[in-house]
């Protein structure tokens, strides 16, 4: 905070030989505003003692925030923001994109071949495929969040529209599958003459496209009518509804099992072949012992296609003209209006696409869980997968499947830390922090690297030669 | 009849807190262009912050008239969040000003989420039951047994509102302040060619949102008498409802539709579904956007290259 009062205040003492007055007396502003702050918030807790609201003081952590602010706000003002230093000069990409762009050709390949043999090295790692589930359950979760990231990505970071409830899509892509393949008619109808077990084998294969395109529908139909408003809007427009999607799911009752959600949903089956111990099982066909973990292991070669498949459409959608247009529309909509395109169109088939994507992956989560709640589908979800894709860098795909892996496995590896509980108490979980992070680094991102952490990208079209362009040098229009 | 006027009578409470949420809003709005999607939380944050006084003020210093007690915690309440709104503004959206058009709205939800979890994280997630702190009511029909009250704090949160509003009228219509920020509405730069501090007008419109979302807060505190972290989340959506109904970037659009919200809100839950009160607020949002988005009272967007 204070930042210009800081560059201002040190612009005055530091035509002398001393800038510390003048750092002091910001440092100390802007402790007297922490105090401010963190203090109603921090030093005071409310608690429920016997029934009735107490409150617990708790002036030593104040004072170790307010102390900590202080003296990194001195520090930098004597340092990094000090009037004496060199002004740098940047142009061009910076180390970090300049690195990326050096290592990206080999880069893609190996985080490829990292994925596909990431099961064996989990195995190899813990000594076994049944001491592996926690490392492939972990790398699941990963690549659902990568490939819903992915989505979100098209809408996002290539056509530019602000979508906060992608997680309808996800709940509408989940839904599908659980009411289809627990629906009684369907399977009776299946069983009449395709045999008992078939629906139930499956269902999963025959749902996933059904999902992918109700959850593409859904896009279009919610998507239709607020497309024509201005960015902002669509944001708020979308968020709710998100919300309504869930509140229609707890409250009708009859139709989607309410708050308690649908169970026992079937599992997924080798194209037909279910995993079971049994004579006609995956095992016993393919000549293997039998052992749970290759269905989790088939479930992570699952989620790996279609986090791959999603990538691989939204490259090849890039080149094709409705890819330019959505990248057009994102960086100056009035030019396009100009140039003749259809705004409304552009904008609901990249709405579709993604939508179409969360659908995919939502039927995933379905398969994968067994049982769907609209628990599972609250904002939090949206805001996460919307914090991947902006720390990531809009747009960037590979800076996408970065920020997933970072934020989602880097808070699951947090828990397991051992020192962290030495430090802050024994009652100290990290993953109760994990929204914090997420939206600090939302704000953090927008304000020093609005392009995402990598920030470099491809241009899409060029003449002769390509030539990376850094982030800082690009800027979006205000459409 | 009787059902009807008792439902009226809460909508409107209900609606002028809404609406004194909605201004926050509709000025930033109106100055910026931007829906600060923070400022639900804000609201929740100041409802914490009134908690925390309330709870000083009674056992600590022990006073006991609770109208004291209520002035003094709407003081230290709206100090306090003005402070945090404007150490928002200067933080999070301020340096973001000329920046692409998506950055200054995802650093919003950004710091929505963050104030969200950061009250979790300090305060835990569950429940803050306060006291009742005014239980008196007065009736003022009865047939069949069914009381048609009117409660005392239901009195005060509608008249606060009246008074709050004509003070802030006064403020924006006929003081250098307000000027400044009409000014600064219609056109940045030539504001600040002719002299206006454009910074510290749009710093100070951060600080009067905060103050009435702070009095907002205290209201909702004492009128439900509970506080929770994810209160900002609901409240706020339905508050940009109203601004967006009442047209926005209008002051009088944001009142009025903050009211029709409550009204609303109200009936639906009485004569349809309760469980569906939500989804009729949201749907009026989306309904309002797409076939008036000019809302009520506003003007129609111009839009300029």
């Amino acid at each position: 905070m204070a930042v210009d009062t800081a560059h201002s205040a040190g612009a005055v003492a530091g035509s002398g030989s001393s800038i510390l007055p003048g750092a002091l007396k910001d440092a100390f502003l802007t402790g007297l505003i922490a105090l401010g702050l963190l203090g109603p918030l921090v030093g005071f807790e409310t608690v429920v003692i016997d029934g009735a609201l107490g409150l617990a003081y708790r002036p030593l952590v104040v004072a170790i925030m307010v102390g900590i602010i202080f003296a990194g706000r001195l520090i930098l003002n004597l340092t990094v923001w000090s009037p004496n230093r060199p002004p740098k000069a940047q142009a061009g990409p910076g180390p970090i994109a300049r690195g990326v762009v050096a290592i990206s050709p080999a880069f893609k390949p190996a985080l490829f071949a990292f994925a596909i043999g990431f099961p064996l090295l989990a195995a190899a790692m813990t000594g076994g495929l049944s001491e592996s589930r926690y490392l492939i359950d972990l790398g699941i979760l990963i690549l659902t969040y990568v490939m819903l990231g992915w989505g979100l990505n098209i809408v996002v970071g290539l056509a530019g529209l602000l979508d906060l409830g992608y997680v309808a899509f996800y709940a509408v892509g989940a839904y599908t599958y659980a009411l289809l393949a627990t629906s009684e008619p369907v399977n009776a109808f299946f069983a009449s003459f395709l045999g008992e077990t078939f629906w139930a084998n499956w269902a999963f294969w025959f749902c996933l496209p059904a999902a992918g395109m109700f959850a593409g529908l859904w896009g279009m139909i919610l998507g239709f009518p607020v497309l024509r408003l201005r960015g902002d809007y669509l944001a708020i427009v979308t968020l709710a509804f998100g919300e309504i999607i869930r509140l229609v799911l707890i409250n009708w009752v009859d139709f989607t099992g309410g708050g308690a959600g649908i169970a026992s949903i079937p599992r997924a089956t080798f194209f037909g072949i279910p995993f079971t111990a049994g004579e006609d099982g995956f095992a016993a066909l393919f000549g293997l012992e039998f052992n749970p973990m290759h269905r989790i292991v088939f479930l992570y070669f699952v989620i790996l296609a279609l986090a791959l498949i999603t990538a691989f459409t939204t490259v090849r959608l890039r080149r094709l003209p409705v890819g330019r247009a959505w990248e057009a529309l994102r960086e100056d909509e009035i030019a396009c209006r100009s140039l003749g395109l259809n705004t409304t169109n552009v904008k609901l088939s990249a709405f579709a696409t993604g939508a179409m994507f969360g659908g995919f992956a939502g039927c995933f989560f379905a398969v994968r869980a067994g049982f769907v709640s609209p628990e599972s589908f609250t904002f939090d979800i949206s805001a996460m997968i919307l914090a991947i894709v902006v720390l990531g860098g809009m747009g960037s795909q590979i800076g996408v499947a970065v920020a997933a892996a970072v934020m989602m496995g880097g808070m699951e590896m947090l828990r397991n830390l051992g020192f962290l509980k030495q430090v802050f108490g024994d009652s100290f979980d990290p993953s109760l922090y994990r929204m914090l992070l997420f939206g600090f680094a939302m704000v953090a991102i927008m304000i020093w690297k609005p392009r995402g952490l990598v920030s470099s990208r491809d241009p899409t079209i060029y003449l002769k030669e390509k030539k990376a362009v850094s982030g800082s040098l690009v800027k979006e229009g205000h459409g | 009849m009787d059902v009807f006027v008792q439902q009226l009578i809460n909508g409107l409470t209900l609606g002028s807190i809404y609406g004194l949420i909605a201004i926050g809003y509709t000025m930033v709005f109106g100055i910026i262009g931007m829906v600060n999607f923070a400022h639900g939380d804000v609201f929740m944050v100041s409802s914490f912050i009134a908690l925390i006084c309330f709870l000083l003020v009674t056992t600590v210093l022990g006073i006991t008239s609770i109208f004291l007690a209520l002035a003094i915690v709407l003081v230290v309440a709206m100090f306090f969040t003005s402070l945090m709104n404007w150490a928002i503004e200067r933080v999070a959206y301020r340096p973001l000003r000329g920046s692409f058009r998506l950055a200054p709205m995802i650093s919003a939800i950004g710091m929505s989420i963050f104030l969200a979890n950061f009250v979790q994280v300090a305060q835990g997630p569950r429940n803050k039951p306060v006291p009742p702190m005014i239980t008196d009511v007065i009736v003022i029909m009865e047939r069949d047994g069914y009381q048609v009250t009117l409660a005392w704090k239901q009195i005060i949160i509608m008249v606060l509102t009246t008074v709050l509003l004509a003070g802030f009228w006064y403020l924006v219509q006929k003081t250098s302040l307000g000027r400044a920020q009409r000014a600064v509405e219609q056109d940045r730069k030539m504001a600040a060619l002719l002299g206006i501090n454009v910074d510290h007008t749009i710093s100070l419109t951060f600080v009067i949102g905060a103050a009435l979302a702070a009095v907002a807060g205290t209201m909702y505190l004492m009128y439900y008498g509970v506080a929770n972290f994810a209160d900002g989340f609901v409240p706020g959506v339905k508050a940009f409802t109203a601004a967006v109904l009442g047209g926005i970037g209008s002051l009088p659009g944001a009142v009025l539709g903050g009211l029709l919200i409550g009204l609303i809100e109200v009936f639906w839950s009485a004569y349809f579904s309760i469980e569906y009160k939500d989804v009729a607020a949201f749907s009026i949002l989306a309904i309002t956007l797409i076939f008036l988005p000019q809302g009520l009272l506003g003007r129609p967007e111009v839009e300029k290259v």
